[in-house]
């Protein structure tokens, strides 16, 4: 797993996403209100249009969740399920904190042990 | 011999004479019924069929425009045209013009005439009935001191309300003991009168008219009582019942009643087949039918029936419930009874009474001035058993008593629905309003007095009518935020810890963002607000469908100066920007890229440009014509008064976007009627119009208040969207939300005009407060460089823009490209 360094964690704002270019992919990174970080793709799979980032974060049944600003569909922060179409899902990535910095992994690679406790490991894209 | 064969509908031609609402709703039900054949509608008045039960709003400044039906496409209207003669053996109908009509079907709907009685002078008096009817009594009155109004039944109060609302000394002239004597009984007129006298009015009960007495000039000085007593008047009103026009009928040879009225069957088919009649004019079961209710279903059986349709009238309940000179009247069933329980108190002005079967155990009818409160929940119980203790009743308002209706029980009258459609449309289209039962049903769209029951009706269908928010409050939005304002809540975290669950979604924290925003006015990004925001209101832009935004700077009213508009057109070339015109009198600049945002609103905001918040449920645009200061129509400065509105409102938030204009003159080029809240500009101030939008369902403002000056008029309208934004849903249009406010457009006047809830002196401030602490949210967020961080495609690559976005060319402008997932 290789991870990449993408920005301080205090940029994240709490309940917001923002995005991220790294190695030509945009992770959508998100930073919920109870600090945890979570990665998924930015491309939003009912428009076309790279936003997910700039949605509504919030919670389904307790599950932190994204709303695409473009016709609000739903997606899961933590599988990247879509959960008003089963049929549709996105991509998720590992990320964590390590140093005050948030890291992401898009290659897939080895999963590694949590190293920092405030990190959150996501499942692989399936 | 018809000559005509079934299956040959589309080839007929259907010719109606009379244009009154009974023959409008006639050609309406044929249409939508998808008649294809040809229909010609002859009226005698100019104009086209207009709402006749709504007569009186036009004194009380209702125009034509706002009273008259829409004719269906395809209908041949021949207005100001009287016809003369009906050969049903040429079947042909004459106007007075010599032209022939030839019809397949001919259907009267000649309506009736004001019955006047054959005293001397009465050739001087006025009657109720058609516009042209109120623009003389209007003239008359002009100057004149005192009216005098003849029969005290449900038209001659509502004529007398109209001379009273004309500034006269109102006097009624009633034959009977009492007024109102179908609708009420002796007890009932007593405490009537009361109502009316406290009102000012002269009740002269058990009088009749011997004269009317004129000057040498044949002006009306006055009225003589059979007495020879004389009531000094210079307008004199006769409402004392009407007479069937039956002349073109009877001059044709077709079978009239004794006592007039043309006589049909439950087809509403005359003595010749080809012939129907239907409304005033008609004499079915033995009775001519004079409410809005019953010759509406007559128009329905006819059209039903010329389609080849098996409909039958039955007769009609004649149950009403009105509100006269501000006093509510009902009456249904029956008028006599073996048993009877009333209520009577002169001093508050009730009087209530049932009439109960001789075993007790049946409703047979009721009687209410005052308080009609069981009139809704009872009427459809005439002629079953009892369903509470009679004494229960009198008291019960509508649905106290939680009565479960029969199926069968009519619960609109006007449009003959009963409780079991009204539960079958709930049922299969999945209804979960009343608007929406409305649409389906067409019940409560007439007189809306059974919207009540309807409410109930939903309550009852075991529909789940959730007012919750969404999954995290339990609350609707006005709860919400009182909840917020009550408590002081500032932040939305605090909000959900105590009265909420999880943290939030795309439906509540924009709802409580605005919330927040209507109660403390402060800067949409500050602080934890900013993630509540929708991604419009967070980059303070509209997103497109590739993720740009568009920009929309504010051009209050419309106007621009040559400078700024050079601006606009600078900065869009320098950005490389789509400029398009918007419908609200601006422009917008389409293709801006996140990081893009900062540096276009620097331009627009040095040059003296700031937000346009279209992209905010908020204040868009006050639209306006060009108004009297260049117009030669023009009689105000629309304007001036569209600048200082948008000025004023601008960054209001609310539950939905809101939209006005400002016309100069009563032609309204700027189209205020299709906004939330409108305004037209008269001869003495401002006709303001509210509830009216465009979009999915287009909708004319209905009007509020007339002929104010500039200062009433934004005392009002302050408080029209402080009271919406405090009582609406989320995402409730001000059309939505006045129908779904109990009491309707009605109690919205009497809240922000009389008052009636004390909330004035609130709504005020609360509007005040908005004004003081206004700023332009582009400027506070160019002058505020952590806000400014975030406007970033990427936030490890600050100045790499979006590699996704990418644009074509058309008729010279950009164009998104989108890979279609």
């Amino acid at each position: 797993m290789s991870w990449t360094t993408v920005c301080d964690y205090h940029v994240l704002l709490p309940e917001r996403g923002a995005c991220a270019l790294v190695d030509g992919e945009q992770v959508a990174l998100f930073r919920t209100f109870d600090g945890q970080v979570y990665a998924i793709g930015n491309l939003d799979p009912f428009s076309g249009a790279h936003v997910l980032s700039r949605g509504i974060v919030g919670t389904r049944g307790g599950e932190p969740t994204v709303a695409s600003p473009l016709h609000k569909q739903v997606f899961s922060l933590v599988t990247g399920a879509c959960l008003d179409d089963p049929e549709v899902a996105v991509p998720t990535y590992p990320a964590r904190v390590a140093g005050g910095r948030v890291e992401v992994a898009v290659r897939p690679g080895l999963t590694e042990a949590p190293a920092v406790p405030s990190l959150s490991l996501v499942p692989q894209p399936r | 011999m018809t000559g005509r064969t079934e299956g040959a509908v589309g080839q007929r031609r259907i010719v109606v004479v009379g244009f009154g609402p009974t023959a409008h709703r006639l050609v309406e039900t044929l249409a939508e019924r998808g008649f294809d054949g040809r229909i010609t509608v002859i009226g005698e008045e100019p104009r086209a069929a207009y709402d006749r039960v709504a007569l009186t709003s036009y004194l009380s400044g209702k125009s034509v425009a706002d009273l008259t039906y829409t004719v269906p496409d395809g209908v041949v209207t021949r207005l100001d045209s009287r016809v003369t003669g009906i050969d049903r053996d040429a079947r042909v109908v004459t106007t007075a013009d010599g032209t022939a009509e030839p019809y397949d079907v001919l259907v009267l709907a000649t309506g009736s005439a004001p019955f006047v009685p054959p005293v001397p002078g009465a050739e001087h008096a006025f009657v109720y009935r058609t516009i042209d009817d109120l623009d003389a009594i209007r003239v008359a009155s002009e100057d004149a001191t005192d009216g005098v109004v003849v029969g005290g039944g449900l038209l001659g109060l509502e004529a007398a309300d109209a001379l009273r609302g004309l500034g006269l000394n109102t006097h009624i002239v009633e034959m009977n003991q009492w007024l109102m004597p179908r609708q009420v009984d002796e007890g009932g007129g007593s405490v009537l009168k009361g109502h009316i006298e406290g009102l000012g009015l002269s009740v002269h009960a058990g009088a009749g008219v011997k004269e009317i007495v004129t000057d040498a000039g044949g002006r009306v000085t006055g009225l003589v009582k059979p007495d020879g007593t004389l009531l000094d008047a210079q307008v004199v009103v006769f409402s004392a019942g009407i007479r069937p026009r039956d002349e073109l009928a009877r001059a044709c040879g077709l079978e009239v009643g004794q006592r007039g009225g043309i006589v049909v069957d439950e087809g509403m088919r005359t003595s010749d087949p080809d012939v129907y009649a239907i409304g005033e004019c008609a004499l079915a079961h033995g009775q001519v039918y004079g409410l809005v209710g019953p010759c509406f279903s007559m128009a329905e059986v006819a059209a039903d029936r010329i389609l080849g349709g098996p409909a039958g009238f039955e007769g009609a309940d004649m149950s009403t419930k009105l509100k006269l000179l501000g006093v509510e009247v009902a009456q249904f069933g029956a008028m006599a009874g073996a048993l009877d329980v009333t209520y009577m108190d002169p001093v508050g002005g009730v009087y209530k009474k049932l009439f109960i079967s001789d075993d007790a155990r049946t409703l047979l009818g009721g009687i209410c001035v005052g308080d009609a409160s069981p009139y809704t929940s009872l009427r459809p119980f005439v002629g079953k058993p009892l369903p509470a203790a009679p004494a229960d009743l009198l008291f019960a308002g509508a649905g106290a008593a939680g009565l479960d209706l029969p199926d069968e029980a009519q619960v609109c009258s006007c449009n003959n629905v009963s409780a079991g459609a009204v539960r079958t449309a709930i049922a299969d289209k999945a209804l979960t309003d009343v608007p929406g039962v409305k649409a389906c049903t067409r019940a409560g769209t007439t007189c809306g007095s059974c919207v009540p029951m309807l409410k109930q009706l939903l309550e009852k269908s075991g529909v789940e009518l959730s007012k919750a928010l969404c999954e995290h409050f339990a609350y609707s939005r006005a709860e919400l935020f009182d909840i917020v304002r009550v408590r002081g809540i500032a932040t939305f975290s605090e909000l959900i810890e105590n009265h909420g669950t999880g943290r939030g979604c795309d439906i509540c924290k924009p709802a409580v963002a605005s919330i927040l925003a209507s109660l403390h006015n402060g800067h949409v990004l500050e602080g934890e607000r900013a993630a509540l925001q929708d991604t419009n209101d967070h980059f303070l832009a509209n997103i497109q469908k590739n993720g740009t935004y568009s920009v929309v700077p504010r051009i209050p009213g419309g106007e621009i100066t040559p400078d700024k508009l050079i601006v606009i057109g600078e900065v869009a070339r320098e950005f490389g920007l789509y400029t398009k015109i918007t419908g609200g009198q601006r422009i917008d600049l389409f293709g801006a890229r996140v990081e893009q945002l900062p540096r276009i609103w620097k331009r627009l905001v040095d040059a003296g440009f700031e937000s346009g918040h279209a992209y905010g449920k908020a204040l868009r645009t006050v639209k306006s014509c060009v108004g009297s200061t260049w117009c030669r129509y023009g009689v105000q400065d629309s304007v001036g008064l569209a600048i200082a509105l948008e000025l004023r409102y601008r960054g209001l938030r609310a539950p939905h976007k809101l939209k006005s204009a400002v016309s100069g003159c009563a032609r309204e080029c700027a189209e205020a009627r299709s906004k939330d809240f409108g305004i037209i500009a008269t001869e003495q101030g401002w006709n303001l119009y509210v509830g009216g939008n465009g979009g999915f369902k287009p909708r004319h403002a209905d009007l509020l208040a007339s002929d104010l000056s500039t200062d009433e008029l934004i005392r009002i309208i302050d408080r029209f969207l402080m009271y919406y934004i405090r009582t609406a849903d989320r995402l409730q249009r001000t059309a939505a939300w006045i129908e779904s406010v109990e009491g309707g457009l009605d109690h919205v006047r009497q809240v922000i005009v009389d008052d009636s809830l004390g909330l004035c002196a609130e709504l005020d401030a609360q509007m005040a407060h908005h004004v003081a602490t206004y700023e332009d949210e582009w400027r506070a967020t160019i002058e505020d460089p952590e806000k400014l961080s975030r406007f970033v495609s990427f936030v490890n690559a600050p100045g790499v823009p979006d590699p996704s976005i990418v644009f074509e060319r058309e008729r010279d402008q950009i164009k998104p490209m989108v890979v279609t997932p």
